[in-house]
């Protein structure tokens, strides 16, 4: 750290302390290191500073100190993301949103909630339930996730599959702009005039500023939900029953699909009783009006049966519903149970590769003798594909690390993307440009520096080459194309 | 300012793939000795996912890493990496009350009790604490583990004085600290009676289906021995040979918990020769705290050549009460209790032995009464053990939030299975000015067996002055 960097974070520290209590502003090294990771541990910095603020208010003034002083900052939910996204900046401050949890308001009328971005995804549901209502995204850490990751990655779960990602729930925020002003992007009425920059923020991985009030949609609670759990010999009649589920014109609420390895460590975990001896399993979810999900039932019952199903277990009571889900829910973290260390992969094909890519990631595994467990979101094709390996073991790291990317490249090749629902982060930046043309990033960034001139808002992250504003972007020899074109300017 | 980092700056590509340490012996110089430092093994199968997060009662009221079970056991693996041990680390793992919320609710399956155990055990022969400290621990341990000298803190306060201990208490303020939970029991004294010693051999009433000795326990025995009494009772309907062996002393659950390893083990030794002598097929405990240090006596003693089978074995015979009295089933006639229940699940048995089901069972198994259920159930009341005598602004808070969620369920009776929740919802509950009855869920069970009244139970606490 330069001293003029140091002096940038004593400043800060110094605005904190103004406007926190002590216990709230961290700068003890040992309890600093706590927060050097995310969900995803192997890459580890540790802050200068963290500090936990409790009101809008302090978040903007320590948002607006770091502007001030050019220190960069990073927020922070509840650190589970998967892309080391709330990575933390050596030489900046680390914004946490874990004690901004209040729920402001849940109503029926107009079927919303306004929420601080600490607020847990879980506690959003269970605070409309008692109205009739719920919150749909339900990603499989929801009982812990905070709305702000969710808003930030743009999260999505099971249920995504009928009722969408977080972007289609989230109607206003309130947004601390990396210069420290608090502005509100979107409106109570649905569709707000002019650019939708509501939009850009979501999915920013915190980019572009720190979300401080969300407001959500509430959906209502189905009158019926059935819940099925599959047994299949292998994910390929797994697979082929999704398509031909999704061609039938049915829309299950989820189809979520496991193989024999993920399905043996969520029994490990859980007990959840799945069909002994199966290669896959699906978790078909069925909601709505009574007697639609009935027909929609005996539809997917026999389309099940004529691909191969060995086992249809329909749950009998909410107990049982709930111990279904148990297991796939508590998959990724199960897998500890099976194997000392492991990478969480997520990529998106088109649901009809299934088959092709999974014989592949099959062959990848065989010939690198790297375990791969998958679970996935089968309804929209959204894998993931958990890389087994034992970091005690020489190159074990090294060897999953090459799989796990070996897996995205396959998902790129299948016309489909290198990341689903856990975001670009650190991790992925490197993998931007076997997407995207340096074209595609160039205007990314555009976007980027619209909000944060400076580049202090979680540089380093989704982008591959961290580039300042002022920087004229990439190998191109004069102006940038939109420049050019006189759709953007270079600020 | 120490903005340190030991990673390099993380420069906009790839992050450093790390190893967590190279687990093998502590790092010279770092928090943990080579005797029984935290399991490096049992660290490692953290995977940080942080589901344990939202069950944990201090997150749940300060919402920082540190103070959560995933900080907690990343600030062992610094303590091992070769971090010092300092105010800041231990304060943190203080602040843990024990609950084992967090391993309920881990999918890895990390022992997090087991760690904790390990670090605390360290703490205490290797960190220097502040003299007010060192003597209010100190203190605690001069009280609570003896049956008699606790029994002396039962009586008006004045008791005290005669032990000599009341200038050294007053400068601690333990006094203050113990006074509202003191004047909670106080309320509940009409009901407690006289302690009554129980007999060392109570015979099965009808046909004999098991025989099983029976742990008195130190705060049980003094507060609560109508619990005892009870348990003896309802053992006996049920068929059971009750031995209540003398002299068997505390089972070591508090030391264990704040980290007094040889204390520890000497209370558990005493505890193995005891029940060993007393020839029995279970040994019933009714404190979910000593049960469950109990039922872990094997990795207590595992160090000693001379006790480690025997540990073993006892530790196997090891039972709540509800495990047995469920295992058993029911032969003696329940008779009927208009009462509505709230039924509150003690960590250490909810969480540390994973018995939820058993006492829910039998409760419901008396007619007329209906059972209800305690919002945020996973969450601890801020009792365990002697932690709400070492933190009570924290233990408070737990305990207000606790008593709101009681009362909410608008049942009549409180049902509880350990003294230490009893004390400290009795004391939360009296504040809230909402009269409620408590018992433990074998006093329960003896009212509907012996045909009392529900309305002796229903007796409940009165808001203390
Ligand atoms: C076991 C497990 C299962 C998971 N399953 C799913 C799944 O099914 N679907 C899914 O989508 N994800 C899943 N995830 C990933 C993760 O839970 C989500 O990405 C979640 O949204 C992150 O929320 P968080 O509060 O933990 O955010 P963090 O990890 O703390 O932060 C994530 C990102 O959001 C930014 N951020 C945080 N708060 C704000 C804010 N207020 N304003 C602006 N930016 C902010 C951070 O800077 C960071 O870039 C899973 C993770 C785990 C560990
Ligand atoms: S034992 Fe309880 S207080 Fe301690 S870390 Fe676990 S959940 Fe938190
Ligand atoms: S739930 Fe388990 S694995 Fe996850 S962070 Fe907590 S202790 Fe670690």
């Amino acid at each position: 750290m330069t001293s003029t960097d140091r002096a940038g974070i004593a400043a800060v520290a110094r605005r904190a302390a103004e406007l926190l209590p002590d216990a709230d502003v961290i700068t003890d090294r040992a309890r600093l290191r706590t927060y050097e990771c995310d969900g995803l541990t192997h890459y580890r910095v540790t802050p200068a500073l963290v500090v936990v603020p409790e009101t809008a208010t302090q978040l903007a003034a320590i948002v607006a100190a770091c502007a001030e002083h050019g220190v960069p900052f990073v927020a922070r939910g509840s650190g589970t993301g998967l892309s080391g996204g709330a990575l933390p900046h050596a030489d900046g401050v680390l914004v946490v949103t874990s004690r901004m949890r209040a729920i402001r308001e849940v109503r029926r009328e107009d079927q919303r909630a306004v929420v601080e971005p600490g607020v847990i995804n879980l506690d959003v549901t269970r605070a409309a339930t008692p109205l009739g209502y719920y919150y749909a995204p339900d990603p499989s850490s929801q009982q812990v996730c905070s709305i702000g990751g969710n808003l930030a990655e743009n999260s999505g779960g099971a249920h995504c599959l009928k009722y969408g990602f977080t972007a289609n729930h989230v109607l206003a925020a309130d947004l601390v702009t990396p210069d420290g002003d608090l502005v509100t992007l979107g409106g109570a009425a649905p569709d707000s005039p002019g650019y939708d920059l509501l939009g850009a923020v979501i999915g920013s991985e915190g980019t572009l500023g720190i979300a401080t009030s969300v407001t959500l949609r509430l959906t209502r609670l189905p009158e019926e939900v059935r819940t099925v759990l599959v047994g299949f010999e292998s994910t390929d009649q797994a697979g082929a029953a999704t398509s031909a589920i999704i061609a039938a014109g049915v829309l299950p609420a989820a189809i979520e699909m496991m193989d024999a390895l993920a399905i043996e460590a969520a029994e490990a975990a859980v007990q959840c009783n799945y069909p002994a001896g199966a290669g896959a399993v699906l978790v078909i979810e069925l909601d709505g009006a009574a007697d639609e999900v009935a027909q929609e039932y005996d539809e997917v019952e026999r389309l099940c049966r004529d691909h191969g199903a060995f086992e249809q277990r329909l749950a009998t009571d909410p107990a049982d519903r709930a111990l279904i889900w148990k297991g796939r829910k508590s998959a990724f973290a199960a897998v500890g149970r099976i194997s000392p260390d492991y990478i969480v992969q997520d990529g998106v094909i088109p649901r009809t590769a299934l088959p092709e890519v999974l014989h592949a990631i099959a062959e990848l595994s065989s010939s690198s003798g790297v375990r791969v467990a998958n679970v996935f979101h089968a309804g929209d094709g959204n894998l993931h594909p958990l890389v087994l390996f034992d970091d005690a073991v020489e190159g074990a790291g090294a060897a999953a690390e090459e799989v796990s990317g070996a897996i995205l490249d396959l998902c790129i090749q299948h016309g489909g993307s290198i990341t689903g629902e856990h975001g670009v982060g650190v991790d992925k930046s490197a993998y931007m440009p076997r997407m995207y043309s340096e074209e595609d990033l160039d205007t990314m960034q555009l976007v980027r520096c619209a909000f944060d001139p400076h580049g202090i808002s979680n540089p380093g992250k989704v982008f591959p080459t961290p580039r300042l504003c002022g920087e004229v972007p990439g190998r191109h020899k004069g102006p940038h194309p939109l420049q050019e074109a006189g759709l953007a300017e270079v600020f | 300012m120490d903005g340190h980092t030991d990673t390099p700056a993380y420069d906009g590509h790839l992050g450093e793939t790390g190893s967590i340490v190279d687990l093998g012996l502590p790092a010279p110089g770092g928090a943990f000795d080579e005797h029984h430092p935290p399991d490096a093994a049992l660290i490692g199968d953290c995977v940080h996912c942080g589901f344990c997060l939202p069950t944990c009662p201090t997150y749940v009221l300060w919402g920082e890493e540190m103070d959560s079970p995933r900080g907690r056991i990343y600030l062992m693996k610094e303590g091992l990496e070769g971090e010092p041990l300092s105010d800041a680390m231990v304060s943190h793992w203080d602040a843990c009350l024990g609950c084992m919320s967090c391993v309920t609710a881990c999918p890895s399956g990390v022992q997090y009790d087991t760690l904790i155990e390990q670090t605390r055990a360290q703490v205490e022969r290797r960190h220097h604490r502040s003299a007010a400290d060192r003597a209010l621990r100190g203190l605690i341990f001069s009280i609570f583990p003896h049956p008699r000298r606790l029994r002396l803190l039962r009586g008006p306060l004045r008791g005290l004085q005669r032990t000599g201990l009341d200038r050294a208490l007053r400068r601690t303020g333990l006094l203050e600290r113990l006074s509202p939970q003191l004047a909670a029991m106080e309320s509940l004294a009409p009901r407690l009676g006289r302690p009554m010693p129980l007999p060392e051999h109570i015979r099965a009433s009808g046909e004999r289906r098991a025989v099983v000795g029976m742990l008195t326990g130190c705060v049980q025995g003094a507060f609560f021995p109508g619990v005892n009494a009870a348990t003896a009772r309802v053992l006996q309907a049920e068929g059971c040979d009750v031995f209540v062996p003398p002299g068997q002393g505390c089972c070591g659950a508090l030391s264990v918990h704040n980290g007094r390893e040889a204390e520890a083990q000497r209370y558990a030794r005493r505890i193995v020769d005891t029940f060993e002598a007393a020839g029995v097929e279970r040994l019933v405990v009714n404190a979910a705290g000593c049960g469950s240090t109990m039922k872990d006596y094997a990795r207590l003693l595992a160090d000693d050549p001379a006790y480690a089978d025997r540990a073993r074995t006892l530790a196997e015979k090891v039972r709540d009460v509800a495990e047995v009295l469920d295992e058993l089933g029911p032969v003696a006639v329940r008779h009927p209790l208009e009462v509505s229940v709230a039924y509150h699940d003690a960590c250490h048995l909810a969480h540390a032995q994973g018995v939820r089901a058993q006492p829910r069972r039998l409760l419901a198994g008396i007619p007329g009464l209906e059972l209800r259920e305690i919002a945020e159930p996973e969450l601890c009341c801020g009792s365990a053990g002697i932690y709400n005598i070492l933190n009570p602004e924290p233990a408070r808070e737990l305990g207000d939030r606790k008593a709101a969620n009681i009362v909410a369920t608008g049942a009549e009776l409180l049902v509880t299975a350990n003294p230490g929740c009893l004390m400290q919802v009795a004391s939360a509950i009296a504040r809230s000015g909402r009269p409620m009855g408590m018992a433990h869920t074998v006093e329960v069970l003896d009212a509907s067996i012996r045909g009392v009244p529900a309305d002796s139970l229903r007796e409940g606490t009165r808001p203390s002055a």
